[in-house]
């Protein structure tokens, strides 16, 4: 086991320890299924936001390419992966294509051999179409003026949009930014249809042990609790960018 | 009361009492679990259990609608009065004990490991390989008592996924129940049983709501009469050549 | 390999589209519920009474911070277990089986009925003060003004925020697949077994949620252009 994991499943522990005397008894019996699920649920969300928005920013870009074949390209891309139910792509992703089996995926058979892996790349995928919206909403409203001002100072393109419209770009998408993340991990709910054990996938194989409705009530305060954190994190984000 | 009274009263008194009798008996089966329950082309139930639940009835002398009903909602289902019994190839365990009651036995579950023949797949590797298994089994417990609380264990809602990430590398063996195994190896070259088959003292029997008295002492009694009369070693034979009690 | 597409008994293309049905019907049952559910809870918010603002922010706090899928699952597997308890409470032997298309419509509208107050909301704080006062000036009374002035514009507003509800609703009807009702993913998801071919069955599926999805792109132009007439364009 990586240092890691070691290092995961301490903390689990000792916050079940904690834990444990301040809550009621079922869910102190499981206590340290939750809190794994937890941190695997914190961990996807992580990687799909970060590498999300990387794609996001590529493909708002893209969309205002004068190239018709990229412009083009990245408008399917996002149609797609906002026209679809997230569900029905990590089905596709894990049973369609991992199904094929590592002699027809060859190079590619490591990236669908977990559940995990697919929940990232499909995650990261999906959030990527509906950020770059976002931020094209965004692009669309920040003044034009300020687009020709940087040209005429000697910036390039990229430069201008980079260092001048993307950020003002953020600051006026960011509350629908900030509800795209909630709604992200919402959507990483579903990786436990595809045996990930994230907090949802914990949280119904307990159920199929004890069929009691209290678990599925302990996973809803963990699931408040984070996109608790995430509003907070985000208003603490949308004061720190107030210049007036 | 004068006598028209009296008579209709009669009358709908003996349809009621007709009706209660003939009430049909309602039974659910997962229909995902070859060769004990699954749907053939046409969309019908078949299977051991399938068989084995309208012997029941027929020496029971009751008309039984049997249907389908995915395996994680089975059990609620009954406690919801959604049908009044599951034929399904349930184990009688403890935990579900607690939520249901059982008949006796009609018959006897080995749990078995499934891996990709040639892939030195031993028993001891339980503990740091994926395994996967059926959510809410019997081997799916098995599997996460083994692999430990901390183990790989993969759960799917279906034995097929589990057979199709099995198939394609994704787990590196399968818990299952011994006999389900036997039927997928007939028709899967390539892989292959883990040691021997394992002996966890495990019973199938028919899950009853609590309280069913009386329906649990006439399905122990029709079981009983079926496994006299030959009609089980029949249907046994069938699917498996031999006598599974 | 396109033959599995066939309809009749051994083609499952007419399973795919009463799948597809279902979803449809699925999303507008839900809608149909969530609507005047959400029209409700949108008034409550805007009432006096703390009390009840508090309860109506909690619900809506509850459903936009946990995920869609366990709020189905729990109205699911709890819907029974609350009906029959309560009705073995109130003295009643008899028990209540609840269907899953009801239980999944229940769900949903719960999860749409929290999202849409919050756009009707918007929408009714969203038509200036200015008219009103003007309504009252006139001698219109607090009902006449609101129905004659604030809910023709309130419409104005929220067809945006509802058409892109509807189609989070017809994505969202996805998630009862896994309460195994019939609907299209399921369908899709029991043929690719049936068949070992689940690659073609669930891009069928996606390319006709896409389908659904573009149907709906266009009727909510409509919708949204007809609700502008005769607005001078901002």
């Amino acid at each position: 086991m990586s240092v890691y994991q070691t290092a995961k499943y301490a903390i689990s522990d000792a916050a079940c320890s904690v834990l444990s005397p301040v809550t009621p008894g079922s869910f102190g019996e499981f206590c340290p299924r939750f809190i794994d699920g937890f941190f695997v649920t914190v961990e996807l969300l992580i990687l799909s936001c970060s590498m999300g928005l990387v794609i996001a920013i590529a493909v708002a870009f893209a969309r205002l390419s004068s190239n018709i074949f990229i412009s083009k390209a990245s408008f399917v891309y996002s149609y797609i992966f906002r026209g679809t139910p997230l569900l029905v792509q990590l089905w596709i992703a894990y049973f369609g294509f991992g199904s094929l089996g590592a002699e027809k995926l060859g190079l590619f058979w490591p990236l669908f051999k977990e559940g995990w892996t697919i929940g990232v790349i499909v995650l990261t995928l999906n959030t990527g179409a509906y950020v770059s919206e976002i931020l094209r909403g965004g692009l669309v409203n920040v003044p034009k003026g300020q687009m020709e001002a940087a040209v005429a100072t000697g910036m390039s393109w990229f430069q201008s949009m980079f260092h001048i419209m993307l950020p003002q770009a953020f600051k006026i998408a960011w509350p629908a930014y900030g509800n795209e993340v909630v709604l992200l991990m919402k959507g990483s709910a579903l990786v436990s249809t595809i045996t990930v054990l994230d907090l949802m996938g914990q949280t119904r194989t307990v159920f199929s042990r004890s069929y009691d409705l209290d678990v599925y009530a302990y996973s809803a305060v963990l699931y408040l609790l984070l996109a608790g954190t995430i509003t907070v994190l985000f208003k603490f984000g949308e004061n720190r960018m107030k210049t007036d | 009361m004068n006598f028209k009274t009296t008579a209709l009263a009669t009358a709908v008194a003996m349809g009621l009492a007709g009706m209660a009798v003939a009430q049909d008996l309602r039974i659910a089966t997962e229909g995902a679990y070859p060769p004990f329950n699954e749907k053939n082309a046409a969309g019908e139930l078949i299977g051991f259990d399938v068989d084995i639940a309208n012997a029941l009835c027929a020496e029971m002398k009751r008309t039984c609608v049997i249907v389908a009903q995915d395996w994680d909602g089975i059990i609620p289902g009954l406690v919801n009065n959604k049908y009044d019994a599951i034929v399904a190839s349930m184990s009688i365990t403890e935990e579900r004990l607690k939520s249901i009651d059982f008949t006796s036995p009609y018959y006897s579950n080995y749990i078995a490991l499934v891996a990709k023949n040639g892939s030195g797949f031993t028993l001891d590797d339980v503990a740091n390989k994926a395994i996967g298994a059926q959510r809410s089994t019997v081997a799916s417990e098995w599997a996460e008592e083994n692999a430990g609380s901390r183990g790989d264990v993969r759960l799917y809602d279906t034995q097929t996924a589990a057979y199709s990430d099995l198939e394609s590398g994704r787990i590196d063996a399968l818990v299952s129940d011994y006999l389900p195994a036997v039927d997928w190896l007939k028709t899967n070259e390539g892989f292959g049983f883990v040691g021997d088959k394992i002996d966890i003292d495990d019973k199938i029997g028919i899950g009853l709501r609590k309280g069913e008295d009386d329906l649990k002492s006439a399905f122990d009694k029709a079981l009983a009469a079926i496994r006299e009369n030959g009609t089980y070693l029949q249907i046994s034979e069938k699917y498996f050549g031999v006598d599974i009690f | 390999m396109l033959e599995l597409l066939s309809f009749g008994d051994s083609g499952w293309g007419d399973d795919l589209l009463k799948g597809a049905i279902i979803t449809v019907q699925l999303a507008l049952c839900s809608v149909g519920l969530g609507f005047s559910a959400g029209l409700l809870l949108a008034m409550i918010k805007l009432s006096r009474f703390r009390i009840l603002r508090w309860t109506a922010e909690a619900y809506t706090l509850f459903v936009r911070g946990v995920p869609e899928f366990l709020i189905l699952l729990l109205v699911f597997f709890g819907s029974e277990q609350i009906i029959n308890t309560s009705l073995a409470a109130m003295g009643f032997a008899v028990t209540v089986a609840v269907p899953k298309f009801a239980a999944a419509v229940a769900g949903l509208s719960m999860i749409f009925a929290a999202y849409s107050c919050e756009v009707f909301r918007g929408a009714y704080l969203a038509v200036p003060s200015g008219q009103m006062e003007a309504a009252e000036s006139v001698g219109m009374t607090r009902m006449q003004g609101f129905l004659h002035i604030r809910m023709p514009q309130l419409w104005r507003f929220a067809i945006p925020g509802l058409g892109n509800l509807w189609m989070v609703m017809l994505k969202d009807t996805s998630l009862a697949a896994v309460i195994a009702l019939d609907e299209l993913l399921r369908v899709a998801k029991v043929a690719g077994e049936a068949t070992s071919n689940p690659l073609l069955f669930f891009v069928t599926a996606g390319l006709i949620y896409l389908a659904l999805t573009a149907l709906s792109d266009i009727v909510r132009d409509k919708a949204e252009k007809s609700a502008q007439k005769g607005m001078a364009s901002s």
